[in-house]
């Protein structure tokens, strides 16, 4: 009897390199692709409108695509634990096909489906493709515990087989005989539900700078090759004023959605790169994107406290400060520094910004300026930033805010400095700050310093027409940077001492015997750069666990044996 | 539990000989093979001498300390002994402004009832509310029967202490410098500390005062540190800003009866844009450098390129330098003339120059270097290969922005690490930042 299947689509919104829906329609009878509208994964209340554009464009294009096939897309409104028992029933369903979701809460909710079907009787195939690799076959290279320092991934990753090829895309060859019964009154029941069906107001809302769907991805994807091949140059460009705007190659928030495949993208940077170079080994700096962002899955995947400070074994316990005022300034674009605004606008707006704009706003927020919690600054990307999926955009954070991963903190980016010399005429704050049009490109960035005159040629009064800046920067860099300093302080201060409470990693608050703390309680370590010590990983978490009363200390690697 | 207990007495080697003044029925054979019934092997937790407990009870936190302390009597009482009590961390935060814990009220009040004359490390660690700041300030008035030898204001994010009223906080402080007598170490960066107040603290504490950190207190003068340095003979560590430092100030540090300098923090700070600073004349630091020769001078400049002006012009014994603003290619070439004591250096932001002759010259110059950290500044590729070799494996610390990096002709970005760890003798890369 040939099964009758459903695809789940949840990530991997596309018919291209989708090893599940192949398996989904391989000598099947029928097959409905499904996307559930949930609220937990499609986003609770946190969930901005360019995101929920962005997916149901995802979803139109999916729906056109699979109707070139006789086939269509269901869109279910509901939990898939509560629905699919239905569905199995109703479409006497024996086989579920989906993408690997290498999320903590995603493999729970996958776990308790698979379960589900399994007392249905229906058959549950799960197919790697979101990732390049197998994640957990990274860890277990790497002892059991995710690397925490991008070199040390980069190693591993060096010693892994290269990522397997894209499959091939959904064809009538592929479906062969498996077809998908549509009924009359499809649309009414699974179609794909407009912005103003979800409850938002779209008068006035702008187009979408970055459309959704397959199709745009995969004529993106050719552009950001062609671009390549022409320049025939594959170093990271140089940053300059452009490179602040959205462009046509962008890919990032099609990998999110999984839009656009990562392998397919890998493999066709590395035919491009042969062919231009005539060298058969690529650098792995080629492959920067999507190797950043494999890193983050892999540090998340076994870490269901990834986004959160408290309870996170590789997270600094920092003392940020609760200030919600400050925050909404920061997440309104009214903090008064027309680079940051400038910046948050874009966000709003469009949904995208270059990610040196990323780490300029995010060490505002937290160890730069405003001393405000990194999960803030997260929520705030994940309601608004198209490419912030959880893994990525809560680990982004942990590192941009110094709290993991081990990074310098003595690098701040200044909210006029950075931003003056990334485009020094001032035309993106101009772009997007069009109150700010009339200053000149000496006071863009410091509208507060311009004489009383330059303000009122230019038609803008700061404190009154445009905020004046919300902190000293000079000010609360110097307080931060001390702050900083303390905490890392204590804890090399720490490093020496074996403690056997394994429920303690070194990375929380450690207790220190009153004896010890006792003795020179302030004086100074004179460095401001984190000590080798520290980047060593004596403090690496899951050493500790293994140290034992002989003060053995396992030390691991952090540089690569090549 | 009693487990913990027993890893943490292997721990300290503790047998029988640990200092006990009698033969412990724990370690007794007989005992245990008497005692069939006893669990754990005929040990008797109540027969524990108190030194040993002690010894124990430092090792746990406070909280796992006080579920111990309501055992038994014996172990309420080792609770309570003296010597526990020594080092006390109050974390003052409230809810709507930390996400952290606060001491709790309760333990507060025990601590100030039965156990203020035993404290002797205190430290304040206080979160950006007014209300945190004044706790403290409250539980300080209190401490009238200590004798603190440690005391540490810690503001963890905004500096609550400058919001609280003035005299709150001056009298608060003024009840700990006059009774404690002792004081070595004291901490009160960020606070509104004033001359008066540091003058009481010199007439009670000059003679063990060794370390005093006041960085950002608006409220003190040249005069006022002055009278400081002039009384307090051991002071080995000062922490302060720009504006107190003079050229007497550095006399009076050097002067023989004062104990060698061991560190000695100057943080540069501008207000407001062109602000103007003062000189310190080369013979007031070489004064400094002839009197305590290994001492840290630590600069942390947070000022506008062109109030550089009055530094680096002449020779400064500065040992870790660290710019926390964008600061000029002219400034970090006068740094490689003049700071031949220079240890580390720290540069946040140049701009989009290459420093190539800059860092060149300061490899040569600085023979002392250990230890460089660039952000968003510009080498050329050659330039910091040729830097590296000359500095070669006394680079314990290289950390520099993978953008810093400016490709050449001769060398990619992909191959520079190789031959950077090639001169350093270990594996190196540069500091990466996530691209996504």
């Amino acid at each position: 009897m040939a099964p009758n299947s459903i695809h789940w689509f949840r990530k991997g919104l596309r018919l291209h390199d989708n090893p599940a829906l192949r398996e989904a329609v391989q000598g099947a009878a029928t097959v409905r692709c499904v996307y559930f509208l949930d609220p937990w994964f499609a986003g609770s209340s946190n969930v901005g409108v360019n995101r929920w554009r962005f997916l149901l464009q995802c979803l139109e294009d999916l729906d056109s695509n699979l109707r070139k096939l006789n086939s269509r897309l269901f869109v279910i409104r509901g939990q898939p634990a509560n629905v699919f028992p239905r569905l199995f029933k109703e479409w006497k369903i024996s086989r579920l096909t989906f993408e690997y979701d290498s999320e903590p809460f995603g493999k729970e909710r996958d776990a308790a489906i698979k379960k589900l079907a399994m007392e249905a009787g229906v058959e549950v195939i799960v197919k790697i493709s979101h990732t390049l690799y197998n994640l957990d076959k990274i860890i277990e290279l790497n002892g059991g515990q995710p690397p925490l320092t991008y070199k040390r991934f980069q190693t591993l990753i060096s010693r892994l087989d290269p990522p397997e090829m894209p499959v091939e895309t959904l064809s009538d060859t592929l479906m062969g005989s498996c077809i998908t019964p549509i009924s009359d009154d499809h649309g009414e029941k699974y179609g794909v539900p407009s912005l103003e069906e979800l409850g938002f107001d779209t008068e006035g809302l702008p187009s979408a700078v970055w459309p959704g769907g397959e199709t745009e991805a995969l004529t993106r994807i050719e552009r950001h090759l062609e671009r390549k091949a022409w320049v025939a140059n594959f170093e990271r460009p140089r940053m300059n004023a452009n490179s602040l705007l959205a462009s046509p190659t962008g890919l990032s928030p099609y990998l999110r959605f999984g839009c656009l495949s990562c392998r397919l993208f890998y493999f066709k940077l590395t035919d491009l790169y042969r062919k231009v170079k005539k060298n058969s080994s690529p650098p792995l700096s080629l492959y920067g994107q999507l190797l950043w962002r494999e890193f983050f899955y892999t540090a998340a995947t076994n870490n269901p406290r990834f986004d959160k400070m408290e309870g996170n074994p590789i997270c600094v316990r920092i003392p940020w400060d609760k200030n919600p005022e400050a925050l909404a300034k920061w997440a309104e674009a009214k903090t008064g520094f027309p680079w940051i605004d400038a910046i948050m606008t874009q966000l709003r707006q469009e949904g995208w910004i270059h990610h040196l704009a990323r780490h300029a706003v995010a060490c505002f927020l937290t160890r730069g300026d405003l001393w405000i919690s990194w999960e803030e600054g997260m929520k705030v990307f994940e309601e608004l930033l198209l490419d912030a999926d959880w893994s990525v955009n809560a680990g982004s954070w942990m590192w941009l805010s110094c709290s993991s991963f081990f990074q310098q903190f003595f690098h701040c980016y200044c909210p006029v400095g950075f931003g003056r010399r990334t485009d020094p005429n001032g035309d993106f704050i101009r772009r997007y700050l069009p109150v700010l049009r009339g200053f000149p490109a000496k006071f863009i960035y410091d509208p507060w310093n311009a004489p009383e005159s330059v303000q009122a040629a230019a038609k803008c009064i700061i404190g009154l027409h445009y905020p004046k800046p919300m902190v000293h920067h000079a000010e609360a860099s110097r307080l931060n940077i001390e702050r900083m300093k303390q905490i890392y302080q204590q804890l090399s201060r720490y490093r020496g001492l074996v403690h056997r409470r394994l429920a303690l990693t070194p990375l929380t608050p450690v207790h220190v015997p009153s004896w010890v703390r006792a003795r020179s309680l302030f004086s100074t370590t004179p460095s401001i750069l984190l000590s080798n010590g520290i980047s060593s990983v004596r403090l690496y978490p899951h050493l500790w666990l293994t140290c034992s009363g002989g003060g053995r200390l396992v030390t691991f690697c952090l540089h690569p044996k090549i | 539990m009693k487990r913990g207990l027993q890893e943490n007495e292997r721990e300290e080697g503790g047998g029988p000989s640990a200092g006990s003044q009698e033969t412990p029925d724990w370690t007794s054979k007989q005992r245990r093979e008497e005692d069939e019934e006893e669990e754990d092997e005929g040990v008797n937790w109540e027969c524990l001498p108190q030194e040993i407990l002690l010894h124990i009870f430092q090792h746990l936190p406070l909280l796992d300390r006080a579920f111990a302390s309501q055992v038994c009597r014996g172990w309420n009482q080792a609770f309570h002994m003296p010597e526990l009590w020594r080092c006390f961390e109050f974390e003052l935060n409230q809810p709507a402004s930390s996400y952290l814990k606060a001491t709790h009220p309760d333990l507060i009040k025990q601590i100030i009832k039965r156990h203020s004359n035993h404290l002797q490390y205190v430290s304040f660690k206080v979160d950006s509310s007014t209300e945190s700041a004044e706790a403290a300030c409250d539980i300080l008035s209190q401490l009238v029967n200590c004798s603190l030898k440690t005391l540490g204001l810690i503001s963890t994010a905004r500096p609550s202490f400058m919001e609280m009223p003035k005299s709150h906080f001056i009298s608060a402080l003024t009840v700990v410098f006059v009774n404690s007598k002792s004081l070595s170490s004291l901490k009160i960066d960020d606070t509104p500390v004033d001359d008066p107040s540091l003058k009481v603290l010199v007439a009670n504490n000059s003679d063990t005062l060794k370390l005093l950190k006041m960085s950002s207190c608006p409220h003190v003068s040249p005069a006022g540190i002055m009278c400081v340095a002039d009384q307090c003979h051991g002071l080995r560590e000062l922490a302060l800003n720009y504006h107190l430092l003079s050229d007497e100030l550095l006399i009076a540090l050097s002067s023989e009866r004062h104990v060698h300098l061991e560190h000695l923090r100057i943080n540069v700070v501008s207000e407001n844009p062109g602000q103007q600073f003062h000189s310190i004349k080369k013979s007031s630091w070489d004064a400094m450098v002839r009197h305590s020769p290994k001492f840290n001078l630590v600069m942390y400049f947070f000022i506008y390129e062109e109030e550089f002006d009055p530094f680096f012009r002449d020779e400064i014994p500065v040992t870790h330098l660290y710019f926390g603003r964008s600061v000029s290619k002219d400034v970090l070439g006068r740094v490689g003339l003049t700071c031949p004591r220079l240890v580390e250096l720290v540069v946040c932001a140049n701009g989009l120059r290459p420093l190539d002759e800059e860092l060149i010259r300061i490899a040569q110059h600085c023979t002392q270097l250990s230890a460089i950290g660039l952000g968003e500044c510009e080498v050329s590729c050659s330039a910091f290969v040729e830097f590296v070799k000359m500095c070669g494996d006394r680079l314990t610390q290289l950390s520099i922005m993978e953008e810093v990096l400016v490709p050449d002709h001769r060398y990619e970005l992909d191959d520079i690490h190789w031959e950077v760890s090639k001169h350093l003798g270990r594996v190196w890369f540069p500091d990466m930042m996530p691209t996504w």
